[in-house]
């Protein structure tokens, strides 16, 4: 019996063979804090007596949730992780100087290669699957320990095998494909297990919809999400002086899934989740046949931030303004991002529509700051999570879509197809 | 290990981190000011109500979402004794062992009352309602995580590697 690309990176880890079900401990290539959850790692860390950092070269900090600092409790708590990165003269420290999402900026620095086994202290570690490697998020003890020893331990995933078929049509993505599969599978359909997506649609889908992809594999329950390395993937990479040196695992033909899910996208449509879980997707068609208005639309996050993202959403927002009652917030992932969209001209189309243009921040994605919503209020966002009281008020209502379908609805006031 | 008592709260299916403990509250992980604001979007007169003790009986999925370990802290300081749900989010299983919040895998949840006096015996395996005497039997935490809870979690073994350095 063959193995999966999971189960053959663990095995490289572990050196031996290793299968599903199996519990390993396994040295980690990278793990990852933010300013929210490191603090708790920091005080483990103390508390263990280390005083070192097991790998230093494999530990990144990212002030990205609540950084400019939002208020004094959040600035007192980015200030433990200042102080911890200098005390340990970390390379891998990123401030506000050099800053992004972390899902977004890690994998733009080279910081994360095919075939490591990452961890982070943040649910949407999952993103990093897309170039080839296991990653998944797990809480900040988890990441203590990891910063003491350098490994932590596992159970090797069971893997549902994903495969996406067909031609998609214009303004579909990475985000509608994972919508699409959670609407079948539901939010906790993958529980557990890592997701692999494979198949002809995948073949043909550039890296920023690879990322989107990977980044909602937590909301269908999964431990991960993974994407085998191939010519795009190989493309992204080229351009990076990469901290680690690839290696490319493959799925045998005849590994074992506990499922396998074939989903003809086609004909597919724009996917829209409706409140309050991500599971709740309803077609374009039916949304805009809703007449839902909206008071806000946000594009970014780690989902949807990417410059793909805005460069769609400028292109559709060119010339034309948003509407009276909305509010377009968009928010770039990274500085760098944010620097190409303003040499290409895309944040003076959003601006001249009537769109704020932010620093990169998770802020508006989780209700942090820099775009909570009112009582009542209704969203559309490209981002991952439509809970209740996500992005604000316990009564607001936020519907997820990709970039186009939010830059549409900004200029309609409503949801709308771009 | 010993054997927990106190009142049933129930919630429903997916029960999300951002339930448990909304980002807003974020910009602290001082346990007490989390445990503060424990459960308020799910039911914003909770963090008033619980009592020292008190198990929570939830739906399928409890503690999806985030990998804030906020979440299961603020539940333990709050004074939630136990969680009890047919199934957890996999981040949030974890991250309650390695604080030290109980937490039971049962199905039948659902035919627990709210208000019902519970005693989980974590010997045993068992769930007993004591309002009406019927009893569980909760699903066996799997032997690794059982070594891991015995030998004093977690950050145990890291402070083992520290000191035999």
């Amino acid at each position: 019996m063959g193995l999966t690309i999971t189960e053959k990176i663990f095995s490289e880890h572990a050196g031996k063979e290793v299968k599903a079900g199996d519990i390993v401990e396994v040295p980690i290539d990278m793990v990852i804090g933010n300013d929210i959850t490191t603090p708790i790692s920091i005080r483990a860390f103390r508390e263990s007596g280390a005083k070192k950092l097991a790998n230093p070269d494999g530990f990144s900090i990212v002030l990205d949730h609540f950084i400019p600092a939002k208020d004094i409790a959040s600035a007192n708590q980015a200030k433990i992780s200042r102080e911890f990165a200098w005390e340990q003269d970390m390379k891998n420290f990123f401030d506000e100087k050099d800053m992004g999402i972390e899902h977004a900026l890690l994998p733009e620095k080279g910081l994360i290669s095919p075939g490591d086994v990452v961890i982070g202290a943040d649910s949407h570690t999952c993103t990093h699957g897309a170039l080839g490697a296991f990653a998944t998020g797990m809480g900040s003890t988890d990441l203590a320990y990891a910063m003491v020893t350098g490994g932590n331990w596992f159970k090797v995933p069971e893997t549902i095998k994903v495969i996406f078929s067909g031609k998609l049509q214009e303004h579909v993505t990475g985000k509608d494909l994972i919508l699409e599969l959670i609407r079948q599978i539901g939010v906790d359909g993958a529980l557990y297990q890592a997701l692999e997506f494979t198949g002809d649609t995948i073949a043909t889908l550039d890296m920023d919809s690879r990322f989107s992809l990977c980044n909602m594999a937590i909301e269908a329950g999964a431990k991960s999400g993974i994407i085998a390395v191939d010519d795009i993937t190989r493309e992204f990479l080229n351009s990076k002086n990469l901290a680690r040196k690839p290696k490319e695992f493959y799925s045998d033909p005849d590994a074992k899934y506990v499922q396998t899910i074939e989903i003809d996208v086609e004909n597919l449509e724009p996917v829209i989740a409706y409140p309050h879980l991500p599971s709740n997707g309803h077609s374009l068609s039916k949304a805009v046949e809703d007449q839902i208005r909206v008071d806000q639309v946000f594009i970014g996050s780690c989902t949807n931030g990417r410059l793909s993202d805005i460069e769609v959403a400028s292109k559709i927002v060119k010339g034309k303004k948003v509407a009276r009652h909305t509010r377009l917030i968009v928010t770039p992932a990274t500085q760098k991002i944010l620097e190409e969209a303003t040499e290409k001209g895309f944040v003076k189309d959003l601006i001249d529509a009537g769109a704020v243009v932010s620093n990169p921040t998770c802020g508006a994605c989780l209700g942090g700051y820099m775009g909570i919503l009112a009582d009542d209020e209704v969203a559309i966002s490209t981002t991952n999570r439509n809970f209740v009281g996500r992005m604000g008020a316990r009564s607001s209502k936020i519907y997820l879509s990709n970039s186009a379908v939010a830059a549409a609805s900004a200029i309609a006031g409503k949801i709308a197809r771009p | 290990m010993s054997k927990l008592e106190g009142a049933v709260w129930k919630f429903g299916d997916n029960i999300d981190t951002d339930l448990i403990i909304a980002a807003r509250y974020l910009n602290t992980s001082d346990p007490y000011k989390l445990a503060e604001h424990v459960m308020e979007d799910a039911d914003p007169e909770f963090a008033g109500k619980v009592k020292k003790g008190d198990i929570i009986v939830a739906g399928k999925n409890f503690g999806s979402g985030s990998s804030r370990e906020h979440a299961p802290i603020a539940l333990k300081y709050a004074g939630v004794s136990a969680v009890i749900a047919p199934t957890f989010a996999r981040i949030f299983y974890r991250n309650s062992f390695n604080m030290g919040l109980p937490i039971f895998e049962l199905e039948e949840g659902d035919e627990i009352e709210e208000g019902s006096k519970l005693s989980i015996d974590m010997d045993s395996g068992s769930i007993e309602n004591l309002s009406n005497g019927k009893s569980y039997k909760f699903k066996p935490i799997p032997e690794f995580m059982q070594n891991l809870i015995t030998a004093g979690g977690l950050m145990s073994y890291a402070k083992e590697r520290v000191e035999n350095e």
